[in-house]
């Protein structure tokens, strides 16, 4: 259990609440709704036609 | 492990492609969970995708107009990237296990890096950088911003989605020009590579291998060596298919958690968990 001997969080930790932190901002800002609009309709460039 | 490993593999690529109906019907999935990504690089398009791919989703913000920072993306990458790193890679990738079934192909002699390869694995920082990055927002088709590197590399695209669509799709089909067969091309190229070399894709041109290489040295897993118990055999070395050093076995960017040098170590130095020895060891110390 050296995770709760050490006194300084690892880095992970400061990572996950970093990419929560993003993760609010970025659903904040409707961002989530842009990728559902682009995921749901095929996409031509992936598919090497458009 | 390897037994293990494949078993996830497979599991996590059928639960993440199982849209059987799309497959069918030549249409793909417009539901709900396409609102979350996959960790691994995994097309939209492709017609059993149950959810987005994070680099399809990362070129879709930087391709609206004006610029914002892409925060939703990036934060998925922090999480993802801080909690597993290339475990990704290595455990949850559709197109790795591609890659990986056609390495076990026993022909041509199996190579674990081509020449320069010091030099080429910067190439996957290459695409993050020029393709998904400045490629997403400055290169235009038309009015419209193109994502680049779906359109001019991506494999996985081309293997899961295109072909699929492609077979079940009549008047897509008929649409299928020169951009089709520069990435089929790119496909055959990387496939029949994959067959003498470990991974190529994985090591020399994947942006998404890049950004959770990134993570590899302080993500929550990781490949723990007890380096008093190490008889320095070089057992690990030679089982790691990237060639990397014990000193490198994790904390390498290139380490895709595969675990096979954790099998090979006859002494079990390796593991993807502190062991009580080494508590122990940090307890008394």
């Amino acid at each position: 259990m050296s995770f709760w001997k050490n006194k300084t969080p690892p880095g992970w930790l400061w990572g996950v609440l970093m990419g929560i932190f993003f993760l609010g901002i970025g659903i904040f800002q409707g961002q989530f709704a842009v990728i559902w609009r682009k995921a749901v309709m095929i996409c031509m460039e992936c598919i090497g036609i458009g | 492990m390897k037994k293990l490993r494949l078993t996830v593999q497979l599991i996590f690529t059928i639960l993440t492609n199982g849209y059987t109906y799309g497959y069918l019907n030549g249409k793909i999935y417009q539901g709900a969970l396409k609102y979350a990504c996959v960790p691994g690089l995994n097309c939209y398009s492709c017609p059993g995708a149950v959810a987005s791919c994070p680099i399809g989703a990362l070129q879709a913000l930087l391709n609206r107009q004006g610029f914002q920072i892409p925060f939703g993306m990036l934060g998925f990458f922090f999480l993802v990237g801080s909690l597993l790193g290339r475990f990704v890679c290595g455990w949850l990738c559709p197109f790795g296990l591609v890659q990986d079934l056609l390495h076990k192909i026993p022909v041509f002699r199996k190579r674990k890096r081509l020449p320069l390869h010091h030099i080429l694995k910067f190439g996957k920082y290459a695409v993050l950088l020029l393709f998904v990055c400045i490629g997403s927002v400055f290169l235009f088709g038309g009015f419209a911003k193109v994502p680049a590197f779906c359109k001019y590399i991506c494999p996985s695209g081309t293997l899961f989605g295109a072909i699929p669509l492609l077979a079940a799709n009549k008047l897509l089909r008929s649409q299928a020009g020169g951009l089709f067969f520069w990435k089929l091309g790119i496909l055959l190229f990387l496939l029949l590579l994959s067959v003498t070399v470990y991974r190529p894709f994985c090591q020399y041109l994947c942006p998404l291998g890049a950004i959770y290489g990134l993570f590899n040295r302080f993500s929550l897993v990781q490949i723990h060596w007890e380096e008093q118990q190490c008889t320095s055999c070089g057992a690990c070395e030679k089982a790691c298919p990237v060639a990397l050093s014990v000193r490198d076995i994790s904390r390498s960017p290139e380490c895709i958690r595969c675990g096979r040098c954790i099998e090979a170590c006859p002494g079990g130095c390796l593991s993807f968990f502190h062991t009580k020895h080494r508590e122990d060891n940090h307890a008394g110390g």
